[in-house]
């Protein structure tokens, strides 16, 4: 199948900490890919390495079929337009609306007229149940209402790959299965490709898709849900059965 | 090549519609309708291969467009493939907002007193408590951390002394210079000794220093207030029964009050130094001479205004910024606005006490 996503032996460091050592990784176009692990295994950090916030030390990276270390300053943004991104908190811009945060991707890297504009963000805050919030501040929405406006902003130039860091971190589960659901529905109808990096079981069962573990920087399992459930492998059998000893 | 093109009244749609040419297809479409008004308009979509959520959204809205330029529209049939986007990408409208009616002016002036009021109260219950705790905390030394006020100490007073040094020797010399050319003119050139010794002990000494402190160190605690309310550390530090005001602000209430002294002390003889320099090798009076003017100019009288307006430019510095950093809302934004309003707050704050003081001593 089409690549969206290819990395191969990736290294990254932060000083003298290696993070990410050696991983290599396909993603599938029109796939949900998973990337989990225990905490500070490096998944927010492959994250960040693939849409370029941070510089890898050695390794490739293509993502939709461009070799990322080639990007210089003025072609990055080309690529950056072609992905959406939802960070940990929402990270929503507290001096704007949460109409104006949305329609901000719109305005600039678009010629449309104001009220399309108005209406593709009216539309993505449909989608997310978030009509009312139009004119509200983001310090006005609780956790779960600011990453759906998240989702929305992510979305709002129709990304070919949507990333999402920790989606259901600090919200109830009954909002995290509501994210989980937005993140399956754009998946099957708009076939965008999806990655999330969680380590939540209970969203990785929702989600269903493909499974890339890390542990201390390298990627030690990929697989269905399913095989990971039935590994027996030192890391990956703890994770989905806490409390119980391999045998 | 355009996405679209018009055969007879039929908008003839090709390839993709889709973010990256609507901006072109909109405003050729306009120019469509506008040359020919009230004309009954149809679409081909059936070559269309692409489509996203905003060209989708487009479509949706292409009856409305046609009907503001007196024309009649009827989308045609899309491609099967195309047709689950264009049905999830159903724009929804603007609600209708509720009509409330809008207050007169004597309303918002009434609105604004009460405000206005209910901030001066927040206010002078901060200061109040503040000071209560302040006082309090010397007699219950374990309520306050040794090592917060050290640190607090160490950076408002021993890392400010050489901006006051050099801002204040600058202003000793220039204030030195401006008050020789006038007195020059009645030969009373050593006189410029008692004018700087007084000037700066009672005034520039105090003033100066307080105003740097409040850019320098107020802005700090403004910021440091608001980014603990912000990621909810005030909050913790209440859920473990510790008062936020005792534990965050009265370290450096006390570390404002005993540093600004010392810092006017210093900022007192760096700032006659600056004179003196300029006495001595632009006006020609003798070093000794000008020392010996400015010490019988003197009395303790002028020092100690001079260390009393500090102690209490450090406390009103120390109040405002704490209570702009409690009062911040909104993120980011809202804490670069609480530090400029601590700022401007303390500064009108400086001068108010600085009138009042001159009002009771001179």
């Amino acid at each position: 199948m089409e690549a969206a996503i290819d990395i191969a032996d990736l290294r990254v460091a932060y000083g003298e900490t290696t993070v990410l050592d050696g991983v290599s990784a396909h993603i599938n176009r029109g796939e949900i890919a998973v990337v989990l692990g225990g905490s500070g295994c490096g998944k927010s950090t492959l994250l960040k390495t693939i849409i370029g916030l941070v510089q890898p030390r050695s390794g490739r990276i293509d993502v939709l079929g461009i070799d990322t270390s080639m990007l210089d300053e003025s072609s990055r943004p080309r690529l950056a337009v072609r992905l959406g991104v939802m960070f940990q908190y929402g990270a929503l811009l507290n001096s704007l609306t949460v109409g104006e945060n949305i329609a901000l991707p719109l305005e600039m890297h678009t010629d449309l007229p104001r009220d399309l504009v108005e209406d593709i963000v009216r539309m993505r805050l449909a989608s997310v149940s978030l009509e009312h919030a139009y004119e509200r501040f983001p310090d006005e929405l609780s956790g779960g209402m600011r990453k759906r406006a998240a989702l929305a902003r992510a979305m709002v130039l129709d990304p070919e790959i949507l990333f999402c860091d920790e989606p259901g971190a600090g919200l109830d589960p009954v909002t995290a299965a509501e994210i989980d659901e937005l993140l399956l529905t754009l998946n099957h109808e708009l076939g965008i490709t999806i990655v999330v990096v969680t380590h939540e079981l209970l969203s990785i069962g929702r989600l269903n898709g493909r499974l890339i573990m890390l542990d201390a920087g390298r990627v030690v399992f990929t697989g269905s849900v399913d095989e990971a459930q039935r590994s027996d492998h030192q890391v990956v059998y703890p994770f989905f059965h806490p409390g119980e000893k391999a045998t | 090549m355009n996405a679209v093109r018009s055969d007879g009244h039929t908008l003839v749609f090709d390839d993709a519609l889709a973010i990256a040419n609507l901006a072109q297809v909109d405003a050729h479409i306009r120019q469509l309708f506008a040359s020919e008004p009230a004309a009954h308009w149809t679409t081909d979509l059936s070559a269309l291969v692409h489509l996203d959520t905003a060209g989708a959204i487009f479509l949706h809205r292409l009856p409305d467009l046609a009907a503001q330029h007196g024309c009649r529209l009827e989308l045609g049939p899309l491609p099967i493939h195309l047709r689950p986007l264009f049905e999830f990408a159903t724009p929804t409208r603007a609600p209708a907002r509720p009509t409330t009616a809008r207050p007169s002016r004597l309303e918002k002036l009434g609105e604004g007193i009460i405000q206005l009021c209910e901030r001066a109260g927040d206010f002078l219950y901060l200061m109040s408590d503040l000071s209560y705790f302040a006082v309090h905390a010397l007699w219950h030394r374990h309520s306050i951390r040794r090592d917060s006020f050290v640190d607090q100490a160490y950076a408002i007073g021993a890392q400010a002394l050489p901006i006051v040094g050099l801002i204040i020797f600058l202003i000793g010399a220039v204030s030195a210079l401006q008050s020789a050319v006038q007195l020059r003119q009645f030969g009373a050139d050593i006189f410029v000794a008692d004018l700087l010794a007084i000037g700066i002990t009672r005034e520039l000494g105090p003033l100066m220093t307080a105003i740097m402190v409040s850019g320098r160190s107020g802005s700090a605690i403004a910021a440091e207030v608001a980014t603990m309310k912000f990621s909810e550390e005030l909050d913790a530090l209440r859920t473990m029964a510790l008062e936020p005001l005792r534990f965050v602000a009265v370290p450096k209430m006390w570390a404002m009050v005993i540093s600004m002294p010392l810092l006017t002390i210093m900022a007192d003889f760096i700032g006659i130094l600056g004179g003196t320099v300029v006495g001595v090798t632009s006006m020609g009076i003798a070093p000794v001479a000008f020392v010996n003017q400015v010490i019988s100019s003197l009395f303790l009288k002028d020092i100690a205004t001079g260390l009393v307006k500090s102690v209490s430019f450090a406390w009103i510095i120390t109040v405002i910024s704490v209570y702009r950093g409690l009062n911040f809302s909104g993120g980011a934004v809202g804490v670069g606005r609480a530090i400029t309003a601590s700022v401007v707050s303390s500064l009108v704050g400086i001068i108010v006490l600085d009138l009042i003081f001159n009002l009771l001593f001179y």
